[in-house]
């Protein structure tokens, strides 16, 4: 049993569990979790001590490394991680296989598209003129 | 492939007894999913009306301090620590920790303690300081 591959070998050979699969998927949202501790938490913090939540502000704020980076990151592994708990979700619930895949590949469409947007408004914050 | 037989599927909300540990379980999945599908949203938003310009700002500052906005904030931010705390929780059980009944109990009724006062003091600062 190796980081990235945690079936059990006795699970593998019977292809156990709802989804038949998963170890590097549930290594991944772990990951992504402590990846998220600490972004979230800067993320508040910011939110608090920066001196007003205005325009202006904000922008300045999202327009230096410290906050852009780190804000850059908060969204792809938010966007992430939300997707990887969704799909423990669905395949819970969904049972289907044709109808756990659409709903899943729809969350995929839909997670890597909000992404995209949040990162292009955040590029244009950060370049923009 | 093994031959495939009927298998019991998690998870059975309506056969659990309620109790702290399934508690703080289900609230995990509550909270992740409200933090997915509604805070995502409202970052994505927050983000686009930044770069939009003061006018689109303003527009969603204005929505954010409706009393509407202000208690699905409020929401966000009680499912932001619910799920960092019972998240927590989580990753400790997944070393082989905190097994036993009653320090399990007493961790998952403290990760609703700890959602409510941090997200309580969170909002009275918030809101003394708009004043």
């Amino acid at each position: 049993m190796s980081l990235g591959d945690s079936s059990t070998e006795l699970g593998k050979v019977r292809g156990l569990g709802s989804a038949r699969e998963g170890g590097e998927h549930w290594i991944s949202e772990r990951v992504s979790s402590l990846a998220l501790l600490l972004l979230g938490v800067w993320l508040i913090a910011s939110l608090l001590f920066l001196p007003a939540l205005d325009y202006a502000t904000v922008r300045e704020w999202l327009r230096s490394p410290l906050g852009a980076v780190p804000m850059a990151l908060f969204v792809i592994t938010s966007f992430y991680h939300g997707l990887d708990g969704m799909k423990v979700v669905v395949d819970d619930y969904v049972h289907e296989p044709g109808n756990n895949f659409a709903l899943n590949t729809l969350l995929l469409f839909v997670a890597v598209g909000g992404a995209s947007f949040a990162l292009f408004a955040l590029a244009k914050i950060a370049f923009g003129g | 492939m093994a031959e495939q037989r009927e298998r019991p599927l998690s998870p059975h909300l309506g056969i659990w007894r309620w109790g702290p540990g399934m508690a703080a379980s289900i609230f995990h999945r509550i909270s992740g999913g409200a933090l997915t599908v509604a805070g995502l949203a409202a970052l994505t938003w927050w983000l686009l009306a930044l770069a939009k310009g003061a006018d689109a700002y303003g527009d969603f500052l204005a929505i954010a301090k409706t009393w509407v906005g202000v208690v699905v904030l409020i929401g966000l931010t009680w499912a932001f620590f619910q799920h960092l705390f019972s998240g927590i929780r989580h990753l400790v059980m997944d070393t082989g920790q905190n097994f036993d009944l009653r320090p399990n109990n007493a961790f998952a009724l403290l990760t609703f303690v700890g959602s409510v006062v941090v997200t309580a003091a969170l909002w009275f600062y918030l809101l003394g300081a708009a004043k």
